[in-house]
């Protein structure tokens, strides 16, 4: 009967596949089809036909691959304080006069390796800007739909906040949340506390720009004639925004997610580059950047240059991503 | 015209009350004030002689109400870190911050227009192509990236420019300039480039956008019909429709410039208002941040407002209909 009164050619697998196990089968028949139009569309074709995406796609997936396997390949561990040793602080790089071979890209001030503390750096950058675009878009995703959905005083209020939020930059808004929690937490050190104020703090500054996404493709979608039908056999509220409005939002949200992601990336780096990020005990490329500055006229190039490739290279190739993910989903967009 | 400046006068009324409750929410709950303003020692009957002095006992609305007419009179206290009034910080600090943002948007539009108008009329020249590379870049680095980069290039390596601070500064009344002396110049150089590289590639990509939009109308085929030299088509017709949304751009990119200049400010030790609110991030110095969070907030609503009106006015083909749901 469900399937039956779904009228909706957008929507079948959702709710054809809903009987079983409602959420987990809607998903995946979701995401079976669009695999499979994934596949006739002419996504893949435009793909491959850049080969400055196809590069992009292939450094983000060994960068990304690196840094997962961190603990596996890395030469040294950064965060094992009983294997540095501050003779070995400041080594050059291994073809440098003066390098040695163990350290390939050279030590830092408290002779950490390079190598290795960037690749655990990128971990936590990547750990950081992942869950935060998690955060912000699962924040915005709920916002929009409730405010898109809903509608009245719900809508307006949501939208008030979004736009004051809209006012400032985000990276303002970080710093700010950031520099609060700091000071609540002055006088408590908490395990892995910097990591979830980071995330708190970029996810927060995020959530804007999906909420008035979603709530835009909602507004539209509330009023078609299969979410009338649903709500017309009785389904609840909170089923049809996120069983059956949600899969025609997620496109857009993946795009933003994407292009996000490098922005969260930088948003990180920039925190701990300002000193209110991860700890120098804990660097992240950031961490890094901002320890190695303080080297650069004392010669010691390889501290910053190597964490600042590292990272200009995952934004870049990130941001390239998103951009041709963008126009490849719009093609109202040239 | 009026209905629509009032309305916008309200939003920005409202935007500001709402950033005012944040910052007092944060002044007021955010540790202790009189913790913060006493040492160890002192005793429980002066902490609560203080309270009851600095009218912490009262209700929470006539503190906000208080909060906000001593806000509007630019009494924000005194810093918990370095015991001056905040107003007597910011008015130090502030000549440095808007010099940079300034010297920044200058280099931003002085440099963006003339690539953007190149890039949009040689689409394919080997050049346009370096152009547009060259701003991806600039946009996907991170500026912190950019301002090391220089400063190892023109510091380290050429030796050419100073790495940190303003150089030597003229008092002109209340305004330190770092204007009219040649270490101040060479020292704004490198940090005006940093904050002017984003929104020159920016400038770049929507003057290009829309030259070659422009370029495409019958009103420019019709004008190379007539004849007119290639050099009066560009500049006097098809670059003077351009600027309307280049203005506005720039007009909401000025207060982009002025939160960015935290970082920039940071990287080069420039003293301006962005590196205080970074101390008082760092320390925790809620008084100050509260004031440079209302400042820079009033900034934004401010230069929002103007660009809203400017744009209505430029532009008559923007019709005011009621309320945009």
């Amino acid at each position: 009967m469900r399937a039956a009164d779904s009228p909706a050619p957008a929507q079948p697998s959702a709710a054809a596949a809903a009987p079983p196990l409602p959420q987990r089968g809607g998903n995946a028949g979701a995401r079976r089809s669009r695999l499979a139009a994934f596949l006739d569309s002419d996504l893949l074709h435009s793909f491959l036909r850049s080969k400055l995406v196809v590069l992009a796609a292939l450094v983000s997936v060994a960068i990304v691959g690196a840094a997962f396997l961190a603990p596996v390949i890395a030469p040294h561990d950064p965060y094992d304080l009983k294997s540095l040793s501050l003779l070995d602080a400041n080594t050059p790089p291994a073809w440098e006069k003066g390098g040695d071979p163990s350290y390939l890209l050279g030590t830092d001030d408290q002779g950490r390796d390079i190598l290795s503390t960037i690749l655990y750096g990128t971990r936590s950058s990547l750990q950081i800007g992942i869950c935060s675009v998690l955060l912000a878009s699962a924040l915005g995703l709920s916002l929009g739909l409730w405010a898109g959905y809903v509608g009245g005083r719900v809508d307006t209020f949501i939208m008030r906040i979004a736009d004051v939020q809209l006012t400032f930059p985000a990276i303002l808004t970080a710093l700010l949340i950031d520099g609060v929690a700091l000071a609540i937490l002055k006088h408590h050190t908490i395990e892995g506390g910097k990591f979830s104020i980071l995330v708190l703090a970029i996810g927060l500054s995020f959530w804007v720009q999906y909420a008035r996404t979603v709530r835009g493709v909602t507004l539209v979608e509330r009023n078609k004639e299969y979410v009338e039908a649903a709500r017309l056999i009785g389904i609840g509220p909170l089923k049809i925004m996120f069983q059956h409005i949600l899969p025609n939002v997620l496109g857009p949200v993946l795009v933003i997610a994407t292009i996000n992601l490098a922005l969260a990336i930088i948003t990180e780096a920039t925190l701990s580059f300002l000193g209110v990020g991860l700890p120098p005990t804990e660097p992240s490329l950031g961490t890094m950047i901002q320890v190695g500055n303080k080297y650069l006229f004392s010669g010691s190039w390889w501290m910053v240059a190597f964490p600042g490739f590292t990272l200009a290279l995952l934004a870049l190739a990130v941001n390239l991503l998103g951009d041709w993910l963008r126009d490849a989903l719009n093609p109202k967009l040239r | 015209m009026l209905a629509f400046a009032i309305r916008r006068l309200f939003e920005a009324a409202f935007v500001m009350v709402t950033v005012a409750l944040i910052a007092f929410v944060v002044f007021r709950f955010v540790g202790d004030p009189i913790n913060q303003i006493v040492g160890q020692d002192t005793s429980i009957e002066d902490r609560l002689k203080l309270r009851e002095e600095l009218g912490l006992n009262d209700p929470i609305p006539v503190q906000f109400a208080r909060f906000l007419a001593n806000a509007a009179r630019f009494d924000f206290g005194i810093s918990y870190q370095m015991k001056q009034p905040v107003t007597a910080i910011i008015a130090e600090r502030f000549p440095a911050t808007l010099e940079l943002a300034l010297a920044a948007a200058i280099f931003a539009v002085g440099l963006g227009i003339p690539m953007g108008v190149y890039t949009g009329i040689n689409r394919d020249s080997w050049l346009s192509k370096i152009f547009l590379t060259v701003s991806l870049i600039g946009v996907s680095l991170p500026t912190f990236l950019i301002g090391i980069l220089l400063i190892y290039v023109f510091s380290v390596w050429l030796g050419v420019l100073p790495s940190f601070g303003r150089g030597d500064v003229v008092r002109i009344g209340v305004w330190r300039t770092g204007l009219l002396t040649t270490s101040g110049l060479k020292a704004l150089i490198m940090p005006a480039v940093t904050l002017g590289l984003f929104q020159m590639t920016l400038v770049t990509r929507l003057v290009r956008s829309e030259m070659l939009e422009v370029l495409r109308t019958d009103y420019i085929k019709f004008a190379r019909a007539r004849g007119l030299p290639e050099r009066a088509i560009n500049f006097g017709h098809a670059l003077k429709n351009t600027l309307v949304p280049v203005i506005t751009v720039i007009g909401l990119q000025l207060g982009a410039v002025i939160a960015f200049a935290i970082i920039t400010e940071t990287v080069f030790q420039w003293p301006g208002m962005g590196l205080m609110f970074i101390q008082a991030v760092q320390n925790a110095d809620i008084p100050v941040m509260a004031a440079y969070l209302l400042l820079v907030a009033f900034l934004f609503v401010f230069i929002n407002f103007v660009v809203d009106l400017v744009y209505v006015r430029v532009d008559p083909r923007i019709r005011i209909l009621g309320r945009p749901t």
